[in-house]
């Protein structure tokens, strides 16, 4: 394998070509415009197609369709495009389809800013538009973790027929790192459903519109099954130093990595400290913060690029036995290390250095 | 001569099959279906069999039929 | 001696056997019709993909006997390119309202025209928003009463009514724009052969067609069947010209 020097934003691009993705539909944001940018260049040379719909409204209904129709494909936006996404979604969610989803987070609300943020956890992870439905949330910290994700993006959301968000920052999108492509052949599922014509068997119709009551609840039932199968098979998570930790750091993403260099100035003051950084927002890593030790955790400290929306999950599945605190920074502004420990020593009722 | 059927359980008794036929050999029947309609009938004889009431049929509900002259019978 | 009488009319195969939840006299009976007989006609069925959408013919799905996708309002032209891109050899179409169309989907069906995608569109234009209660519309006529305008539609407050065949004609892509009606059995037939062509045209790969149908809404317009009929042929095609507004082989379109 060959390492290559790559932006976040086309990394992702070519992830999802060799993930056997062809199609791509999308309406440029920033600080996302260079994955619209490489899969209009990339896909023609691999015999795909790159459409640049009129809106991110009409995008993602593009997506509904191709995916109806039983084929691999992806959108790309940023927060107010998602926004307006989220009516698609919605539908792609009800009618089963399997959709690849990218998200360089920016400040908001409203137009916001077109820094990096996490102040979309909430749209994310709560399924976003109307219904009950969840979508899977897939969380990078490294361009490398980025091309990984979005390669398994298109298994998990053919093996769920679910939309599946790859949830980004615009620091992502726009940093160079080495990239290592994993060589594998795209896995192949079986789309029996998919609207290919009828040919050889009975029509196909794909919908999510249930008149019937009873159906549509029976409906809901099963798709929160999908989401149970979810938590107990695709939970993805990674920990540093927990055993013996007195204060736990929770973080992901982009803030995750802030979190990492707080740790080590934190260790040669003394501090016995750890780190859980979720990969899947949804399903969040419950069982990683339930086995938290109370007798030996002092507190969690939730660190997000936002006024505080992951700390009401960490704070939901600790149950109130340890302490939870925030510490955010939000429109843009990433937060520094040295803040972070400042936070921390500030909670352990430490001197803290200005 | 041609003829029309009509099936009893997808007229919705609108009329319009009775307003175009040329002929007026339809008519709103006496009978109801299962939802409560007066469905279409063909009532007299007379039928040109121009399909013109089926194509203005809503719920294609009528087929139209004509007799096949016998092979060897001159036209 | 004659044989046994055979039918020279019945139910296309395209079409379900099953009866519909339309109004009485509601015309998109005569429509749905009109793109089965087509889909048999040219022997698409197996590769036809419908997209229904949202209006009294959101359960368009239950009535074709062919693969469909039911879309969100107004982006059935979305889906379809969609699926038309993903597969290029099924063959697509949307069938959809003035609401769809012509108010929340405006977007959808003007860029989806404009990029050419190779759909066939069939519009079923009867000036009112049936399904929700017969509100007014983007094509609702000067004067008309609907229960969002009833004093009558006032151009001084909100414009007058959109011509969508004339709008699309205009654009570079399409290859085929036609407006026809269905209030007789001669426009009818007139009918059938534009959305044969429609379908036809894309069979052989040439481009973007679209269909306007004049239709009628007894229920919405407060009129028998047989009146909204009559009401269609005097007022809906004074405002609304039949025609041919864009053909294969026309670089220029609009109105003529």
């Amino acid at each position: 394998m060959t390492r290559i020097l790559m932006k976040g934003a086309e990394a992702v691009g070519e992830a999802a070509i060799k993930a056997g993705c062809r199609h791509f539909f999308g309406y440029p944001i920033t600080p996302q415009n260079e994955i619209p940018e490489y899969m209009s260049r990339r896909l023609p040379q691999v015999g795909g197609t790159y459409v640049q719909g009129e809106s991110e409204v009409a995008s993602i209904n593009m997506l509904f369709g191709c995916a109806g129709a039983g084929v691999r494909v992806m959108t790309s936006s940023s927060s107010p495009g998602i926004s307006l996404m989220q009516e698609g979604i919605s539908y792609i969610a009800g009618a089963e389809l399997p959709v690849v989803i990218i998200n360089m987070v920016r400040g908001g609300p409203g137009l916001g800013g077109i820094q990096p943020a996490q102040s979309d956890y909430f749209q994310a992870t709560r399924g976003g538009g109307h219904g009950d439905y969840f979508t899977m949330v897939l969380a990078p910290a490294t361009v490398q973790e980025a091309v990984e994700l979005v390669m398994d993006a298109f298994d998990l959301a053919d093996k769920y027929r679910n939309p599946v968000l790859v949830l980004g920052d615009g620091i992502i999108g726009q940093m160079m790192e080495p990239v290592e492509f994993p060589e594998k052949e795209p896995a192949r599922f079986e789309k029996p459903w998919a609207t290919t014509g009828c040919k050889g068997r009975e029509p196909n119709i794909v919908k999510s519109l249930l008149l019937d009551p009873y159906a549509l609840e029976e409906h809901n039932r099963k798709l929160q099954q999908k989401y149970e199968r979810m938590k107990r098979e695709d939970v993805r998570v990674e920990t540093v130093d927990l055993e013996g930790a007195e204060v736990v750091l929770c973080a992901y993403g982009t803030t995750s990595r802030v979190c990492r260099t707080a740790m080590e100035r934190l260790k040669e003051k003394g501090v016995r400290v750890g780190l859980i950084r979720p990969i899947t927002l949804f399903p969040f890593p419950e069982k990683t913060v339930q086995a938290l030790d109370p007798k030996k955790v002092k507190f969690i400290l939730t660190v997000e690029m936002s006024l505080g929306q992951m700390v009401q999950d960490v704070k939901l599945f600790t149950e109130g036995r340890i302490p939870v605190h925030f510490f955010g920074r939000t429109g843009g502004v990433v937060p520094t290390p040295q803040e972070v420990v400042h936070e921390v020593l500030k909670h352990l009722g430490k001197e803290v250095e200005k | 001569m041609p003829y029309i059927e009509v099936d009893p359980e997808l007229c919705k008794g609108c009329g319009i099959c009775v307003s175009v036929c040329p002929k007026e050999v339809l008519k709103l029947g006496e009978k109801i279906n299962t939802k409560g309609y007066n469905f279409a009938v063909q009532f007299k004889e007379g039928c040109i069999g121009c399909k013109m009431c089926a194509d203005m049929c809503p719920d294609v509900a009528i087929t139209v039929f004509k007799e096949v002259k016998a092979e060897g019978a001159k036209p | 001696m004659s044989a046994p009488a055979k039918p020279i009319f019945q139910k296309p195969e395209s079409l379900r056997d099953r009866p519909t939840h339309y109004c009485p006299g509601c015309t998109h009976g005569i429509a749905h019709r009109l793109v089965a007989e087509a889909l048999d006609d040219l022997g698409l069925r197996e590769r036809a993909v419908g997209v229904a959408p949202v209006g009294c013919s959101v359960l368009a799905y239950n009535y074709f006997n062919c693969d469909f996708q039911e879309a969100a309002h107004g982006r059935a032209p979305a889906l379809a390119t969609g699926i038309k891109r993903g597969r290029p050899d099924t063959i697509v179409f949307t069938y959809q309202g003035d609401g769809d169309l012509a108010s929340i989907g405006m977007a959808e069906i003007i860029h989806a025209a404009n990029r050419g995608e190779k759909i066939t569109v069939v519009f079923i234009n009867n000036a009112i928003y049936g399904m929700t209660g017969g509100q007014m519309a983007p094509t609702t006529l000067v004067g008309q009463k609907t229960t969002t305008s009833p004093y009558g539609r006032d151009p001084e407050q909100i414009g007058w009514p959109i011509r969508m065949a004339e709008l699309i004609s205009t654009l570079t892509a399409p290859v085929y724009v036609t407006r026809q009606a269905l209030y007789t059995p001669q426009l009818v037939r007139k009918a059938r052969k534009a959305v044969r062509e429609a379908f036809r045209l894309q069979a052989e790969e040439k481009g973007f067609t679209f269909v306007e149908l004049l239709s009628t809404c007894p229920t919405g317009w407060g009129l028998t069947p047989v009146e909204a009929l009559e009401w269609g042929k005097e007022k809906m095609m004074d405002y609304f010209p039949l025609g041919e507004f864009k053909k294969p082989g026309e670089e220029e379109g609009g109105a003529k």
